[in-house]
């Protein structure tokens, strides 16, 4: 800020009015050198302001339309899995009101057990979608619900700049504060969660999140119980959004502790974390699917057992100003610190050991230990978004911001307050979990961008300080007015070395330099990875012309148009959601995956012969079955290749199926070579069922999967209890019908 | 020992209270409705320890309602205390405005949650 700030004081010094000026221009001559009058003789001040706020404004446009990629590459629709459950609940509450949201008890899924859609779930999102919705409406825009489902997520990334400005400005300057803006709206990491219609929990979450942490750091810094209460409103806003508040509420409390061992204790933060915490748990509590987790279960316990400390300390500290003698506060302290250990840890044990306080659940716990979920939870291993992260995808998503990253903390060190300390240890303890999970670098990418933000700013400000302590002659170039020559002939008083300025130029074209790269990086990555809706899938043709493969909404408008109403689908709980959103028929489990046995049992259906698998369809009544196959055209995420997951999860609830069986020497194949279990179960049928007559490829003999790169083991399956009912025209996705009983043999 | 640290107590308890004679009235008000505020709590710990917790929403926010006034109050303490330096650019009148609007917020999702 030094730079800046500088003649800015100076020029406001030097200038207390502006200049009286003409209020009548008579001809559009002078009215246009009275506006070029009146831009030059501004103020730095207001010169600044301006520049500053065209360039929020700017960003906010950027943030929003380089999400708009996939609008423009494919349609208006929403992407991939989750997001379908999402637009169908918003649907619901636009058309029924919130009270029947709230109240929805959902028979179209997980049949026959049902789901209670309000009490598990997060309303956010689907609030705030239909609050836009309605207040669009309200204004007599005629937008349909889909459109505002689309662009909720890119909206809410606009916002995150602005916050980001704010935040930046907060913990550093308002030139971090811009460049964080700016480095946020376009980091990848981000985008990858919050292109259009990727309609999301994370597209609000993380908007939310950093209001949290704005807020609270703006609270920590004045005192303010006003401040708390808007942080601990941000905090409501989280938890109604994302599961991911579990994150505040173990950094926050962690953040308290750091500042308290390091003897950064202030009333400020008291007053803060006090406010914020009992607000922000209560206000928590009115969202259902939270309900009494914020007192009971261990992952919450942390922000507990620091708000007791944080009393126990105020006391403390209130006693020892009372006492000046030190020897008695001693004293006293010995015999309250014994006991309030004392009754703390006998409480904890008490409660662990009653089951009053739940233990951690076993998402959380992979987050501690990377390992945990890959032995013990084979559902959440097997989700690709939980697996822990490659190298190469933090290179992917943060690129520039990955060698930044030490710098800005290198800033923050030295420039050490309440703020920068935050700001470290979220950026720090973020980083870590980035590395555990490949879905939290999202939560990552805020931090990243922000204390990369410090490291830039930090040091064009240095090298533009230097360029312009130098000489004073460039002073007017930079368009920052003549008087700032003054203020920066304070700086010259130094004689550097004349090479020091080439340096600092060489220094900025190289930032810049930089800089670029990382625009051109994440437009392209952009447009190239994180803008396809994975609904429809498009690939490269023979002449490098694009070929779009629509199957899965062709296979459920057919579903739709051509099942009964009451049709029950047996798919894997991938498509769960789409088929209740698109196809609107009852299925058996879906992505809620709430009931690890019912998702085994169909993962044992699918893994058996055909003949037991019907019994298991029998007795869940399943009409239809649905598997996605990618043999024809090459798509590699279909069932066969999740099939040793449905194994792995059907055999951890069913001891029958064991994944051996499946397994050739260790090895999964679907060749001549394969394992008799294999080539018979259900999915292996039904995946390839009458493959075995179609050449797919040129030069190759028919039965050839193209995703895996074999010809078939098994090409004469005959199926005996289904009925193919209906194959996409690429075959992603076939749709089988099961057999009433046969009454005569 | 045990001896010593009783003597250390009375010694403790004394100049304590000698101390605190000095406060000034309007944090001793604020002290007292904390001390209410707390005692209150206590009583619904004990209620709750011989009745039992059933509807636990209720018991959650009869009791979080004092512990969050107690809470409240102690800040309106910490920003109204003319030693503390951190806070003498915040006039009095602000803080209890913020205390209020806390307040108001507090009670109002107690009044939701207390089913």
């Amino acid at each position: 800020m030094v730079g800046k700030s500088e003649p800015v004081n100076d020029s406001v010094k030097s200038h207390p009015t502006p200049p009286p000026s003409p209020l009548s221009p008579k001809s559009p001559d002078l009215l246009s050198n009275y506006f070029s009058f009146k831009t030059l003789k501004l103020k730095t001040k207001q010169q600044e302001l301006l520049i500053r706020v065209s360039i929020l404004c700017l960003v906010y446009v950027l943030a929003f339309m380089t999400r708009l990629f996939s609008v423009l590459r494919y349609e208006s629709m929403i992407h991939e899995f989750d997001p379908y459950f999402n637009y169908r609940t918003t649907l619901f509450l636009t058309e029924k009101g919130f009270y029947e949201f709230w109240n929805w008890f959902d028979s179209e899924s997980w049949y026959p057990l049902g789901r209670i859609i309000g009490g598990t779930l997060y309303p956010g999102l689907m609030v705030t979608a239909a609050a836009l919705y309605w207040g669009l409406r309200f204004l007599r825009f005629a937008v349909h619900i889909r459109e505002v489902c689309v662009l909720t997520a890119p909206f809410f990334a606009s916002n995150t700049t602005v916050l980001a400005y704010f935040f930046g400005k907060e913990i550093w300057d308002t030139g971090a504060g811009l460049v964080a803006a700016a480095l946020i709206a376009i980091c990848p990491g981000y985008i990858s969660r919050s292109v259009a219609g990727s309609y999301d929990n994370e597209g609000v979450a993380i908007f939310a999140l950093l209001l949290t942490f704005y807020l609270f750091v703006k609270a920590v810094n004045t005192g303010s119980l006003a401040w708390g209460l808007a942080s601990a409103f941000g905090y409501f806003y989280m938890v109604s959004a994302w599961g991911g508040y579990v994150f505040i509420i173990n950094l926050i409390p962690l953040y308290v502790l750091v500042l308290l061992i390091t003897g950064r204790y202030s009333m400020r933060l008291y007053v803060a974390y006090n406010c914020m915490y009992i607000l922000g748990m209560l206000l928590a509590m009115q969202i259902r699917f939270v309900g009494f987790q914020h007192v009971q279960s261990g992952e919450h316990m942390a922000a507990m057992g620091v708000f007791f400390l944080m009393q126990v300390f105020y006391f403390l500290d209130w006693l020892k100003h009372l006492l000046s003698d030190t020897k008695l506060f001693q004293a006293f302290l010995r015999m309250t610190v014994t006991s309030a250990v004392g009754v703390g840890a006998v409480a904890l044990g008490v409660g662990t050991a009653s089951g009053y306080i739940s233990p951690w659940t076993g998402r959380f716990y992979s987050l501690l230990d990377p390992t945990y979920a890959k032995d013990h939870i084979p559902i959440i291993a097997s989700v690709s978004e939980h697996q822990p992260t490659a190298w190469s995808s933090f290179m992917f998503d943060f690129q520039i911001l990955l060698f930044l990253f030490p710098a800005g903390l290198y800033f923050c060190f030295k420039r050490l307050s309440d703020a920068t300390i935050f700001i470290v240890m979220y950026g720090l303890t973020s980083m870590y979990f980035a590395g555990v999970m490949v879905r939290l670098i999202l939560v990552a990418t805020p931090a990243m961008c922000l204390i990369s933000a410090i490291a830039v700013s930090a040091t064009i400000k240095n090298l533009t300080l230097l360029l312009r302590a130098k000489t004073k002659a460039p002073q007017s170039v930079s368009g920052k007015g003549g008087s700032s020559g003054k203020a920066s002939s304070k700086g010259s008083l130094d004689q550097s070395p004349p090479f020091q300025k080439n340096g600092a130029i060489v220094l900025l074209f190289g930032a810049f330099y930089l800089l670029s790269k990382y625009v051109t990086h994440c437009t392209w990555v952009t447009s190239e990875a994180y803008s396809s809706p994975s609904i429809v899938l498009a690939a490269r043709g023979a002449h490098g012309n694009r070929v779009i493969f629509d199957d899965y909404r062709e296979a459920y408008f057919w579903l739709r148009q051509n099942t009964p109403p009451d049709a029950k689908v047996m798919s894997w709980w991938d498509y769960g959601y789409q088929i209740t959103a698109m196809g609107n028929r009852t299925v058996i489990v879906d992505n809620n995956t709430w009931n690890n046995t019912h998702i085994a049992t169909v993962g044992r259906a699918m893994s058996s012969y055909e003949d037991e698998a019907y019994e298991i369809m029998k007795s869940l009544d399943v009409d239809y079955v649905l598997v996605v196959f990618g043999g024809v055209t090459g798509y590699s995420s279909d069932d066969i290749n999740k099939f040793l997951w449905m194994v792995r999860i059907g055999g951890g609830v069913f001891p029958v199926i064991k994944e051996p069986d499946y397994l050739v020497n260790g090895e999964y194949r679907v060749d001549k070579g394969a394992a008799p279990k294999m080539l018979n179960c259900l999915m292996y049928k039904l995946s390839y069922y009458r493959f075995g007559e179609v050449t797919t490829e040129y030069g190759k003999p028919p039965g050839y999967d193209r995703a895996r790169g074999v010809e078939i083991g098994n090409k004469d399956i005959k199926l005996e209890y289904l009925e193919e009912a209906f194959t996409t025209s690429n075959w992603i996705v076939r749709i089988y019908k099961v057999k009433p009983p046969k009454n005569r043999w | 020992m045990a001896r010593s640290t009783g003597d250390d107590a009375q010694a403790l308890f004394h100049s304590l209270r000698s101390a605190y004679a000095a406060t000034p009235k309007n944090l001793k008000i604020i002290d007292l409705y904390v001390a209410f505020a707390v005692f209150t709590a206590l009583i619904q710990v004990v209620y709750m320890a011989l009745v039992g917790s059933f509807p636990f929403n209720s018991f959650l926010s009869g009791f979080l309602s004092c512990i969050g006034t107690a809470v409240l109050a102690v800040c309106l303490r910490i920003q109204v205390n003319k030693e503390n330096k951190e806070f003498k650019d915040l006039p009095p009148e602000r803080a209890f405005a913020d205390f209020v609007l806390c307040n108001l917020v507090l009670h109002l999702v107690i009044m939701n949650f207390l089913g």
